[in-house]
């Protein structure tokens, strides 16, 4: 059996007729079970076809981050199945039913969240359905239900046997249990399996996988922006004739918001074309216009007076008391660029007129409810009537989640512009991509830390400042307090380290581009100043740099104890401390990010030439009960290689407000040959799972410059590394 | 222009201008969506098909170029031992992530396989250097044509 997603099913559509049990939380937050025709939109976490086929219905959209297997799984312990027999759907937009519990009224993924919020929920959802199949196999065998038992999709009991499709039709009578008992976890069998059984690859390595920019429907008009060259800019006037030369191309019209000209054509190809086609005259009295030295140069400055906001209970007076008592005084001042997302799937959604008069997009959608919003905002369709399929979505990093809905506006708006009887598909190319807007901000730091004569810490100053991702947004409110946007410091702020006398000083700076959350958000640069100036601390005092982090982690709190031993199990593992060949260095990192604690120890060596090769990363995690362990592994690995590549080689620039970078050459991804291995080791424990796509790319920088230091060579306080003097094999 | 093509074993004429990339042909006129548009200039290989057995980046190849030649895709790439010990690999092994980079993935683990049954580990690094993936499931897929050769071996 297929997913949902595939090709096979995905053109068979709603048309097929098939009987399914639906059980899940009812529009009115109940949990309840229905029957319907496969494709009628009934809100529940999990179907049962008539053939017996299981499908758990994902609420938090697959961009690779392993959600359709985690779900998944949570729905199949609970009917005591195997992973391997489960089939998934992505659920449609529905905040009253499918909303993030941490969102409040918005159905998205972000943050970490999907397996934290689905826990008790796809659990009690599958223990449900559980039940309620049982109670109508006893109600049609006219037996006791303590006579029966469920197992790999089959009843049985009482010198009968049936399978569960067979009374799908009862269980839709019968009222479902709002507290099913859950399994123990004594008795888990799929939870915490070490299998490989992700429920997307079969798809995926054999191109079924659909995903935003595959979609092919009859008569659609492709879409490509010719955007504005740089922030702030708008459109004033265009020329498109040497566009009416290109096979297919259709008709060009400005976006009404004046972010650019949409050229419509027959293909992709012809859409492209036509788009580098078009002459427009750009009104650039309001844009941008710096270039990123003089946005550097404003940034350190700004950690170098005091501070706008202050982010700590200790203030800038009392840190700077403690460091004037100091016996000696470490400082370093940090840059980290602008940073974009990449996704290897470049932006495109698509969206068509349905037959009652509505609309339906089409999307790898991180925040269904947004596209959902958008569409009856531009549109002026009642929310009754709009639509959105949720596909696969090739990465996403943050990228698909902005405060301006960028390119779901774009489709719609698009859309809006013609006589709406075509279906639009917008497409980006990694050019508009790259020099796209919505990037990781660039941030400077300055810390200066004290120590004692026997030298422990007793002050540290620390100063951020960076454009605000949140402020003047519409997530201010959830994440702005007393002035501090908590992204721009988390990570410094709210670190587990017992720190005497820490103050955090954030200065806002002045937008240069639009800027947007990135895998890790602000533990991205937080962390690597954090841990890098801990292993310039230790140094100063003269001790080993695990020994000198556990100082301040105390286990006072779980929260420093969860902190302290996975650092202990990384360094365990990597042989901390010992013996290394000649030319081979380790550099230790450890952080708290979305509820989980990463360590991670990079191994590096260092050729006669210089160039520096990462020969491993071991890392250690705890991010509470593993339910795939082995996509938990893969997410670090993963969040490794997303983090430490950036760090070596990868920023975005602006040369008079025009981003430089345009395409893979300028923005070079990690390769294979950047680290020769990863090993992750996962922490056995009962707490509550935790995030696990962010929390393994923080540690990941700090790591490697910890190990480049530890050779002997400055500290790498300026990002990326390859602009500053370090040479990768 | 019309361009006679034989796609994954069987002849398809298409209509399309010359110097249209044979990506954008396969993808929108032919709807075999399997081979992904990355970057456009040759730099991440999501596009790779094979051209008479030899890895080939599409978004690079004109169609005309390709006239007569033999094209395959992922989508046919498991009716070839190699290609179908690729994918089993990947399977057991969990390789794929967000996936969107994994058809050019398994198309070059394929050409290399052809041309080295056994590789080392600085071979599949040399060989596979032009396919990015930005979910970074590298180790993986190194791991992936490791196992694939073992099953091919037999």
């Amino acid at each position: 059996m297929t997913v949902n997603t595939s090709r096979r099913s995905f053109l068979k559509g709603a048309g097929a007729a098939v009987a399914v049990l639906a059980v899940g939380i009812d529009p009115k937050g109940a949990l309840a079970a229905s029957t319907s025709e496969a494709g009628t939109a009934i809100t529940p976490f999990v179907k049962i076809y008539a053939d017996g086929t299981v499908a758990a219905v994902i609420k938090h959209f697959e961009g690779g981050q392993g959600t359709s297997t985690g779900l998944s799984t949570l729905i199949a312990e609970e009917l005591n199945m195997e992973l391997s027999d489960i089939t998934f759907e992505m659920a449609p937009s529905d905040t009253a039913v499918y909303n993030n519990l941490f969102f409040g009224a918005l159905q998205g993924t972000g943050g970490s969240t999907a397996m934290a919020n689905s826990f008790m929920q796809y659990r009690t959802a599958g223990a449900a359905a559980r039940d309620v199949l049982l109670q109508a196999a006893a109600k049609d065998w006219d037996v006791d239900v303590s006579e029966l038992t469920l197992a790999n999709g089959v009843i049985s009991g009482a010198g009968k046997e049936g399978q569960i499709g067979e009374f799908i039709a009862t269980a839709a009578q019968i009222a479902v249990p709002a507290e099913p008992v859950l399994k123990a976890p004594e008795d888990w069998t799929q939870i915490g399996n070490t299998q490989k059984a992700r429920r997307d690859s079969h798809d995926k390595v054999n191109g079924e996988g659909i995903y935003g920019m595959d979609i092919q429907l009859d008569n659609q008009m492709v879409a490509a922006i010719k955007r504005i060259p740089q922030y702030g800019a708008t459109v004033a006037s265009f020329d498109d004739s040497a566009a009416k030369d290109v096979t297919g191309f259709i008709m060009a019209k400005a976006l009404p918001n004046g972010a650019g000209v949409v050229a419509y054509a027959e293909n992709t190809w012809a859409a492209f074309q036509a788009r580098d086609a078009i002459e427009v005259e750009w009104d650039l009295s309001k844009a941008e216009t710096r270039s990123s030295d003089e946005i550097k140069q404003q940034l350190l400055a700004a950690v170098n007076t005091e501070p706008q906001w202050q982010a700590s209970e200790t203030t800038l007076g009392a840190a700077s008391t403690a460091l004037e008592g100091a016996a000696q005084v470490v400082e370093r001042e940090f840059f980290l660029p602008m940073l974009a997302h990449a996704t290897m799937e470049p932006l495109s959604a698509t969206i068509a007129a349905t037959e009652d008069g509505g609309v339906i997009m089409y999307d790898g959608a991180q925040g269904p409810t947004i596209n959902h919003a958008t569409m009856h905002q531009i549109l002026g369709i009642p929310m009754d009537k709009i639509q959105v399929k949720t596909l696969y979505a090739g990465g996403f990093f943050g990228r698909r989640f902005n405060a301006g809905a960028d390119y779901i506006v774009e489709t719609t708006l698009a859309f809006s512009m013609t006589d709406q009887t075509r279906p639009v598909k917008l497409v980006w190319s990694r050019e508009d991509d790259l020099a796209g807007g919505w990037y990781r901000p660039a941030y400077a730091h300055k810390v200066r830390v004290g120590l004692d004569d026997a030298g422990k810490i007793v002050g540290w100053d620390h100063r951020v400042a960076g454009q605000s991702i949140a402020k003047d947004g519409p997530f201010e409110a959830f994440y702005v307090k007393d002035g501090v946007d908590i992204s721009s410091v988390e990570g410094t702020a709210e670190n587990p380290y017992a720190i005497p006398g820490m103050h955090i000083g954030l200065t806002d700076a002045a937008p240069a581009t639009t800027v947007n959350y990135w895998r890790s958000v602000g533990h991205s640069h937080n962390a690597y100043v954090m841990e890098t100036m801990m292993d310039v601390a230790a140094a100063a005092a003269g001790q080993d740099p695990v020994s000198f982090r556990l100082a301040y982690l105390p286990g006072d709190t779980a929260d420093q104890k969860r902190k302290a031993d996975v650092l202990k199990l990384a360094a365990e593992n990597a042989g901390f401390g010992k013996p290394l060949p000649d030319g081979h260095f380790h550099g230790v990192a450890v952080h708290k990010s979305f509820g989980t604690y990463c360590a991670q120890i990079c191994e590096i060596s260092i050729d006669e030439d210089d160039y520096v090769q990462i020969e491993k990363y071991t890392a250690a995690v705890d991010c509470g009960v593993a339910v795939n362990p082995d996509v938990i592994k893969a997410q670090v690995e993963g969040a490794i290689g997303f983090g430490v590549g950036h760090i070596m080689r990868d920023q975005i620039t602006l040369d008079g407000g025009v981003v430089v970078q345009q395409n893979f050459p300028d923005y070079e991804p990690l390769r294979m040959r950047d680290i020769k291995a990863i090993e992750v080791h996962i922490v056995k424990t009962n707490e509550a799972p935790s995030g696990i796509g962010e929390p393994g790319t923080p540690p990941a920088g700090p790591a490697l410059a910890n190990a480049i230091a530890a050779s002997g060579r400055d500290l790498v306080t300026h990002l990326p590394m390859t602009e500053n003097g370090v040479e990768f094999a | 222009m019309t361009i006679k093509l034989k796609i994954n074993g069987a002849e398809r004429s298409v209509e399309a201008e010359p110097g249209t990339p044979l990506l954008w042909v396969i993808r929108d006129e032919l709807k075999l969506t399997g081979t992904k548009f990355g970057c456009g200039v040759a730099s991440c290989g999501a596009c790779t098909v094979h051209v008479d057995g030899e890895p080939t980046r599409s978004c690079q190849t004109y169609v005309e170029d390709v006239e007569g030649a033999e094209v395959s895709t992922i989508e046919a790439i498991g009716d070839d031992k190699i290609g179908a010990a690729v994918q089993q690999a990947w399977k057991e092994l969990d390789v794929v992530q967000c996936g969107y980079c994994q058809s050019g993935q398994i198309m070059s683990a394929v050409g290399l396989l052809k041309e080295t049954p056994k590789p080392t580990l600085e071979e599949i690094d040399e060989y596979m250097d032009g396919n990015a993936c930005r979910c970074a499931t590298y180790q993986r897929i190194r791991a992936g044509i490791q196992r694939a050769s073992e099953i091919v071996e037999g």
